[in-house]
């Protein structure tokens, strides 16, 4: 699949359009945004993480295919990108043994265990923050502020905590948008969420910057955007719904779109290209089951952000989705559809 | 199973065989369930009064016996001998010198995953709780599991404020839960970040339960004095 | 009777013409209930948090296995086919009974720490199949070997996954601390999860040695 120089194929000889690695390589360019904006806004201690868990995952994956005596596969730059996305969704002050933790469990069970890329079940790095939550559940709601003065000088002292020890509690934590919301009915205006003046992961802050990437693959047609549009048309309309029925109660619909891992979600991690159905009608209702979760997960659900588990649960059924609507061939009898 | 007596049809007079097999092993087993439970239950009647005695010794500090009381039906308090009516009973403790230190009271409620039950030492001296203890939790290890363990928490219930109003019917502040770090006055209970759901659901359970139970102790005490001097 | 035991072939057949310590090695190791057989996943997977709770689950399904097995042998001439499910399942259910009136009279706490999966060996599948298997077809003395072979190999099991979830999980073993004291725990291995990926990670152990066994 890699190897050009093995791309044999009989007449008619069209020219080898792009292959996973171009697109991959495409999908790296449209986070970088997002990931310099990270490093500007919370410094030096974004930066390592987001380091860390690129060069676990890319390590990882190296040494796997190794293992079981494989060519390796880590020049298609897809386990880049799990780096990427995983260092994105975890706070900035995340320690960085954790984070490589993280970064290993990715690649290793979310990937590499079902058979490498294109066989990969859930998405990769979140898979590896599914864990992460799980295992380490205080490190990973410990927020740190962002635009600190200091961020590019010094680096948070959780961050550098020695491995499998626990981190030390940051002098100054900050509280998320949505935690805000959960906890202490604060709204955060949503020109400061959109413009990523919040405290977050390190990548879930900037709404505009990641929708610039998705416009720019969507652009290069390396992205269904039937996805996100479908995720965040669903949210949208969900939670004005509840808005307009109690606006006490639930949170207004910019609120919820622009805050917490949505956007990051809906762009680049619903949309993996392995983990998401792929008929035009399928991607539509995985899609609006991503939304519907997102918006029970945030308002009834113990948790005050769900990105991460709606998407899950979503990678879980979309096999079964494209199974559903596949329309039933005709003359066949009716117990025949979708076998 | 290539058993040819499987495909055979029960022959006459096999199912009077089967029926003395059930019968014999069912007799057999009742036999050896009913000897086990006689013998080992003692036993376990000893260990339960022992838990919750530890416990009730926990929630008091500083008591020498217990005795067990049962709400009456006058709102009056009356001692009893083993089990009494369930959430009617409380455990009055008793210091070295026969003096009344203060009352255990059980409680429970919704917590994270399941029940949780919990013991708590009122004072109606102090008009406090002054002790607290987890009966029975099944919590996420590691997370809604700190109400046992977080010290800051415990904290809380060294001397938790349920004084009561002027006419002495309720509660004049009922127990509430804040969050963590926010608590400012002497009724409130601390909770835990990153356990929230837990320690707010004991804040809670600790609210309904005191509005319940301090007044009724409170206006009662001198049951607790006369009968403890028996 | 005793001609139907010779006219079974392979696997059972192949038993009863072994030496006897054969009977009580094989569940240790090479037919190992958790990690060959993989049976009686549910109290594997849910009480192994912690390695004294898997070492009193694995000793109550011993025990529970070993007297079944001794019972089931001594009336295997006595039960008829047709209700010999039914019957098994009586006299386990018999010691389980027993089995949890005795280890709340042992300790409260750990009676509360294996909660309902003390019952639910009734339904351990580990314990009727070798009822079924073998103590229905082989001598009290064969029987009892292969419980305390397979209830010993079950305990090995259930203590492997527990010690290495208490460690990783509570950073103790046996409630004593392993770790220095801001060790950071792995909490996601004490809940059901990590059960789970503990387990799978001793399969994979396991079949790699038995695959390097078998190719060298």
């Amino acid at each position: 699949m890699l190897n050009r120089t093995l791309n044999i194929s009989t007449s008619p000889h069209i020219t080898r359009g792009i292959g996973t690695d171009d697109i991959m390589q495409n999908v790296v360019w449209a986070l970088l945004p997002t990931a310099i904006f990270a490093v500007y806004s919370f410094g030096m201690s974004a930066l390592l993480v987001l380091a860390t868990t690129t060069v676990a995952c890319v390590l990882t994956e190296h040494f796997l295919c190794k293992l079981s005596k494989k060519e390796s596969t880590i020049s298609d730059w897809s386990a880049v990108i799990t780096g990427l996305l995983l260092g994105l969704t975890l706070p900035p002050n995340f320690p960085l043994w954790m984070a490589f933790a993280g970064g290993v469990i990715a690649i290793a069970l979310g990937k590499f265990i079902f058979g490498g890329l294109g066989y990969n079940v859930f998405n990769p790095a979140l898979v590896g923050r599914a864990v992460l939550q799980a295992a380490f559940p205080v490190a990973i709601t410990t927020w740190f502020p962002a635009f600190l003065d200091n961020r590019f000088t010094t680096v948070s002292s959780s961050t550098l905590t020695a491995p499998f020890m626990e981190p030390t509690v940051d002098a100054i934590t900050g509280a998320t948008p949505l935690s805000a919301f959960k906890f202490d009915n604060v709204i955060t205006p949503t020109s400061e969420l959109a413009l990523g003046l919040i405290t977050g992961s390190t990548g879930e802050t900037c709404a505009i910057l990641i929708l610039l990437g998705g416009i720019y693959l969507v652009a290069r047609n390396m992205m269904n955007w039937r996805i996100p549009v479908a995720i965040l048309a669903t949210v949208y309309v969900l939670s004005g719904l509840l808005h307009l029925v109690d606006s006490q109660a639930y949170p207004p619909p910019l609120f919820m779109l622009f805050s917490g891992g949505l956007m990051l979600g809906a762009v680049f991690m619903a949309t993996d290209m392995v983990a998401s159905p792929i008929t035009p009608l399928g991607v539509v209702i995985y899609g609006f089951i991503i939304g519907l979760l997102v918006v029970v997960i945030r308002i009834w659900g113990g948790l005050p952000e769900g990105v991460m588990y709606a998407i899950l649960l979503a990678n879980a059924i979309s096999p079964h989705i494209d199974n559903w609507i596949q329309p039933r061939v005709y003359g066949t009898a009716k117990s025949a559809k979708g076998s | 199973m290539s058993d040819k007596n499987q495909i055979q049809p029960t022959a006459p007079g096999n199912s009077g065989k089967m029926l003395q097999a059930m019968v014999g092993i069912g007799i057999l087993c009742a036999l050896m369930i009913v000897l086990t439970f006689q013998g080992t239950a003692p036993v376990i009647k000893k260990n339960k009064a022992e838990a919750l005695e530890k416990a009730i010794f926990k929630v008091l500090p500083g008591i020498e016996k217990t005795k067990a009381f049962q709400l009456g039906q006058n709102d009056n308090f009356v001692q009893i001998e083993g089990e009494g009516e369930e959430g009617k009973v409380v455990y009055a403790g008793y210091g070295a010198n026969g003096e009344l230190v203060g009352l255990a009271i059980e409680a429970s409620g919704q917590g994270y995953a399941d029940i949780l039950r919990i013991l708590y030492g009122y004072d109606p001296g102090k008009q406090a709780v002054i002790g607290f203890y987890v009966l029975e939790s099944k919590e996420t290890p590691g997370l809604g599991d700190k109400i046992e363990k977080d010290p800051n928490f415990l904290a809380n219930f060294e001397a938790l404020d349920v004084s009561l109003n002027e006419d002495q019917s309720a509660l004049k502040n009922k127990v509430v839960p804040v969050k963590s770090g926010e608590k400012e006055n002497p009724w409130e209970v601390d909770c835990i970040t990153g356990a929230t759901i837990s320690s707010r659901a004991i804040g809670n359970i600790l609210g309904e339960s005191t509005q319940r139970w301090a007044p009724l102790i409170y206006n009662n005490q001198e049951d607790f004095v006369t009968q403890g001097e028996q | 009777m005793a001609n139907q035991i010779k006219n079974n072939t392979g696997f059972f057949a192949s038993l009863q013409e072994s030496p006897s310590t054969d009977e009580f090695v094989k569940g240790l190791w090479r037919d190992n209930p958790v990690f060959v057989q993989v049976l009686g996943m549910c109290p594997v997977l849910a009480v192994s948090n912690t390695a004294i709770n898997a070492l009193a689950m694995g000793l109550a399904t011993s025990f529970v296995l070993l007297m079944s097995n001794v019972l089931v042998s001594s009336l295997r001439n006595f039960i008829p086919k047709q209700v010999r499910i039914a019957s098994y399942i009586l006299i386990i259910a018999t010691f389980v009974t027993m089995t949890d009136y005795i280890i709340q009279a042992i300790s409260v706490d750990l009676h509360k720490a294996l909660g309902a999966f003390i019952s639910l060996i009734v339904v351990n599948c580990l314990i009727l199949s070798r009822a079924e298997a073998f103590a229905s077809k082989n001598t009290i003395g064969k029987s009892v070997l292969d419980a305390l072979g397979m209830g010993f190999g079950f305990t090995f099991a259930l203590f492997c996954l527990g010690a290495v979830r208490e460690i990783l999980g509570n950073g103790s073993i046996f409630g004593v601390p392993f770790f220095p004291d801001n060790f950071q725990e792995w909490i996601v291995m004490i809940l059901p999860a990590g059960g789970f990926f503990t387990l799978a990670i001793w399969l994979l152990i396991f079949n790699a040695a038995k695959q390097r066994k078998a190719t060298t």
